[in-house]
């Protein structure tokens, strides 16, 4: 096999599009929380605990499509968490997202051992259908690519586009972004603040969660505790590749995804994967530095605003 | 004194209503005397000398990481990097380990704490420093990105690099004995490294506190635009801070393979980094406070498997715990509100 044939095998173009999905639902997260500004560095521990309560609930009553919606609202309950404590309570946003990771990390892991102990997860544990498109399905290579995905991969696509337009073309992604840029002038306005924070964190916490659930029933049906291993934190860097915006994110994830994916593929190559896995944290590095076009966060992203009534 | 204690209180009040939390967990999922649940932790924590030993050994790396996170912090920076600058020391301690031959001791460990230092400051200083200052990339995203870079690189020196011995497994070669650091407790994994340790606390206390550069560092963290206005240059201080943060993490990273190692392993994740951006939290980031700070988590820790054995409780409750501590320390705004509202309430009765 030589070096190129790899980049002809659709195989590795699925695979990228499989491995960008939990990167890019967290990063369109972090772009809502952020734009609201507020920044949360727990997308890692929002995708644990709904990978956890997903798939707990999709074994505990058969049925996947549950489980991916107790696994949102816990990710959208803990986010609340975090909105309270970030707009209420004016904690610093940094240290309140390492308190959410590692409370996180051990809740799940804690959790899984009190309740399945060695044996893990239930076996019979449903997950969420992969799904082949008709028409596209037939198209040689192309369909090998875009048809036979998880159902949440396509979930995702239309949230993408709708997270572009809710964050661009609505009032209240308007009002979400002013906050983020300039809450005094928002609030003289007769914009709530606090409110576009809650809404902003908790529809970022909606995203991440799904995230997590494809982890857990989306791409197998079980739960294993730190399973998220560190794509919360990869997802941050794919936010701040795109841009800040929900189609920039996407596009950062897949060159992740195609990186991840590529690491996996060129095994039988002299080109070490690790090598290949270090690129999208550089480029992360350059884009934040401005070579390439600079990236640039939101004015009042992660100071904590006090409301002037 | 009188500083340390009114500095500990939130934090010590934030343990008190962690712990509560955590016992009300234990007894809601499997019915067990919380009690004794910590009672068996403090044993395997601090119960034996050997317990002691091993929850020494674990402090260790937390209180040098945690004050190079506390220098950070001093200065209004957040090195979330500290992770992959400890493996930058680790790499660079392995590999002055073990390729430098025929140096007695007293000449080699010097040696290597002079460039895995060195190392760490360019890691954690130069890039996320200077990123900071020319252009105003965050250092929380630019350190943690390095922080990936830096265990991308140990996997990559390590499995299909230089560094690789011969083997299975991915791992370094060992080093050599001139690089070793003595053991202290024989048996127990306790090395001299406990006196790097110290000797490091007592340097950043002086560091911070007795020269004018830490005063500077603080008076920036404190407010960067007066420190401006007083003539300080602001950026200076910025990358000389994260310099020297990353060089204690790098440090760190060189003492663990000095003292407990002895050779590089292919584990993803040492965790100390983490953990002491915890420490450094809890210490306020004061060179003492980090001290007993890290003697507490490595205590929480190690008593964790004397728990586990003892109760069958898993020894994740500790990072709950510990997850829990964070967020009440963090949301200091309550405890003002609580206070005043008790306050007012007063002042209604009289």
């Amino acid at each position: 096999m030589d070096f190129l044939s790899i980049f002809a095998n659709p195989y590795l173009w699925a695979s990228t599009i499989a491995m960008a999905t939990p990167l890019a639902l967290p990063a369109i997260g972090g772009t809502f929380s952020e734009r609201s500004g507020v920044v949360n560095i727990s997308m890692e521990g929002i995708m644990l605990i709904s990978a956890f309560s997903s798939a707990a609930f999709a074994g505990y009553f058969h049925n996947a499509w549950l489980g991916l919606l107790m696994g949102v609202l816990s990710g959208m309950l803990i986010s609340a968490i975090f909105a309270w404590a970030a707009a209420r309570m004016y904690a610093n946003q940094v240290v309140l997202g390492m308190a959410f990771n590692i409370f996180a990390s051990g809740i799940t892991a804690y959790l899984f051992n009190a309740i399945y102990g060695p044996t893990g997860t239930p076996s019979d544990t449903p997950k969420i259908p992969d799904i082949n498109i008709p028409i596209i399905d037939s198209i040689p290579f192309i369909g090998k690519i875009l048809s036979g995905q998880n159902a949440i991969v396509y979930i995702m696509f239309i949230l993408i586009i709708l997270a572009q337009w809710f964050l661009f073309k609505t009032t209240l992604g308007l009002r979400i972004r002013a906050v983020g840029e300039n809450p005094e002038a928002a609030e003289t306005a007769g914009i709530n603040v606090v409110r576009m924070k809650y809404i902003g964190v908790i529809l970022g916490g909606a995203f991440s969660a799904l995230g997590g659930a494809y982890l857990a029933i989306g791409v197998l049906n079980s739960f294993s505790p730190e399973m998220s291993s560190g794509r919360g934190y990869i997802a941050l860097a794919a936010m701040i590749f795109g841009k800040w915006t929900p189609v920039g994110s996407f596009l950062a994830a897949i060159l992740f995804g195609f990186a991840t994916a590529l690491s996996y593929s060129l095994q039988n190559f002299a080109i070490s994967k690790n090598l290949i896995m270090m690129l999208p944290y550089i480029v992360t590095i350059l884009a934040l530095v401005g070579i390439g076009g600079k990236s640039v966060a939101p004015a009042a992203d992660g100071v904590p605003y006090r409301p002037k009534k | 004194m009188k500083k340390l204690l009114e500095g500990a209180i939130r934090p010590i009040l934030a343990i008190i209503i962690a712990v509560l939390v955590g016992g009300i967990v234990i007894v809601a999922t499997t019915g067990q005397n919380p009690f004794y649940a910590y009672y068996s932790l403090l044993v395997g924590a601090f119960g034996s000398s050997m317990n002691i030993a091993t929850t020494l050994t674990n402090a260790i790396p937390l209180i040098i990481t945690g004050l190079g996170i506390a220098i950070a912090f001093s200065a209004g920076l957040f090195n979330i990097g500290a992770e992959g600058q400890y493996w930058i020391g680790a790499i660079v301690a392995t590999y002055i380990g073990y390729s430098v031959k025929g140096l007695p001791g007293y000449l080699h460990i010097p040696l290597i704490i002079v460039l895995a230092m060195l190392a760490g400051a360019l890691w954690g200083g130069l890039v996320p420093g200077l990123a900071k200052v020319y252009t105003g990339a965050h250092e929380v995203i630019t350190t943690m990105m390095m922080s990936y870079v830096a265990i991308y690189l140990s996997h990559f020196l390590l499995e299909d690099g230089p560094m690789m011995d011969k083997g299975v497994i991915p791992q370094s070669p060992i080093i050599n004995e001139s690089a070793k650091l003595s053991r202290l407790i024989e048996n127990s994994q306790l090395s001299s490294g406990l006196f790097i340790a110290i000797i490091a606390v007592i340097i950043v206390y002086i560091l911070m506190y007795k020269t004018t550069l830490g005063f500077e560092m603080r008076s920036v963290g404190f407010n960067q635009r007066a420190s401006k206005y007083a003539g300080m240059n602001v950026a200076t201080k910025l990358v000389t801070s994260l310099g020297l943060s990353g060089a204690f993490a790098a440090l760190a990273g060189a003492v663990q393979i000095m003292g407990v190692q002895h050779r590089l392993y292919d584990s993803f994740t040492s965790g100390y980094g983490y953990t002491a951006i915890v420490v450094a939290l809890l210490a306020n980031n004061n060179p003492i406070g980090v001290v007993i700070a890290s003697i507490f988590l490595a205590g929480l820790s190690t008593g964790a498997q004397e728990m586990q054995m003892r109760t069958n409780i898993s020894g994740q409750l500790t990072d709950v715990v510990v997850g829990l501590i964070i967020f009440f320390i963090a949301i200091e705004e309550l405890y003002k509100i609580v206070i005043d509202r008790i306050q007012k309430k007063k002042q209604k009765m009289a």
